[in-house]
């Protein structure tokens, strides 16, 4: 799990543009939206494209993104139960 | 008494340089386009991380907006709605348009990225300074060839003397590949001619964008 979370800081680093964030900088439990890291809803698009296209996982409702798409932790646990194998 | 517009301030960046106040203020042949944008943005210290998602239309936009507005507080003396914004170039927004057609071309491997898909239109770029600088006046984007100052000077001046706007950004800002320009003035009422970096109009423009320091 410790490797995938330090995976996905150095992912949504890259696909977000965040030149000037570090992965240590990153608190995997914080909330990604609005406090935290601050993003946009432009921001949750691009880690939905994250998610399918690096793990092949489909966000199926806003609701569910949500919930996914609130931490590093909660992306990583969610890639954790559902990457197929 | 007659009122008379005036070019207080202008910003260029191109060339390797950064020309403000009539001035040469920043140079570096080191950097290409687009890292020297990031350059730019670290000399003169700007903090704001959204800089990083901004394709290079904006990018240069923005730092033009933010360098040639950083000593003027224009909220004390304009209402957000008075300040307008137009700017125009030659190649629209098409390298981004290209960014985002290289990413839906291959059915088998479609992720078109949003965050590149919200730069495709040449406007976004004065969204972005809009936000920055809380501006919500008259914005338009035009698409020409080249820079036509007898155009948008003549543009310009309409929405001044209709009261439309009290002050205006207005320059040409291009990107196309490696190769960038971008001259942004700003545009005042004044009671004093010749005030300023010059009156507004067409030869002033010209000799403005002439003036390769």
């Amino acid at each position: 799990m410790e490797q995938l979370i330090q995976k996905l800081k150095e992912e949504i680093i890259e696909v977000l543009n965040l030149s000037e964030m570090k992965p240590e900088e990153i608190d995997a439990k914080a909330p990604l939206f609005v406090d935290g890291l601050g993003l946009d809803s432009i921001d949750a698009l691009e880690l939905t494209v994250l998610l399918e296209k690096k793990y092949g996982l489909k966000i199926q409702t806003a609701e569910e993104g949500k919930k996914i798409l609130y931490s590093v932790t909660s992306m990583a646990e969610y890639i954790t139960a559902h990457k197929k194998a | 008494m007659s009122q008379t517009y005036i070019i207080s301030d202008y910003c260029s960046i191109r060339n390797h340089e950064v020309v403000l106040h009539d001035k040469l203020v920043y140079a570096n042949t080191d950097a290409v386009f687009p890292e020297f944008l990031t350059k730019i943005y670290q000399h003169f210290g700007i903090s704001y991380p959204k800089f990083y998602k901004m394709d290079n239309l904006s990018k240069l936009g923005f730092l033009s907006a933010d360098l040639l507005l950083r000593d003027k507080d224009i909220h004390q003396h304009y209402a957000g709605n008075e300040v307008g914004i137009i700017l125009m170039n030659a190649s629209s927004s098409l390298d981004t348009d290209r960014n985002h057609q290289n990413t839906i071309l291959d059915r088998n491997n479609y992720f078109p990225s949003p965050a590149v898909f919200v730069y495709t239109l040449p406007n976004i770029v004065i969204g972005e300074i809009c936000i920055r600088h809380k501006i919500t006046g008259e914005g338009t984007f035009f698409i020409q060839e080249k820079s036509n100052p007898s155009f948008w000077v003549d543009y310009v001046k309409i929405l001044l003397d209709q009261g439309i706007i009290q002050c205006c950004l207005a320059g040409w800002v291009e990107t196309e590949g490696h190769n960038y320009e971008s001259v942004m003035v700003f545009i005042e009422k004044s009671d004093r001619p010749n005030s300023g970096i010059a009156n507004f109009d067409a030869s002033s423009i010209h000799r403005i964008f002439d003036n390769k320091k």
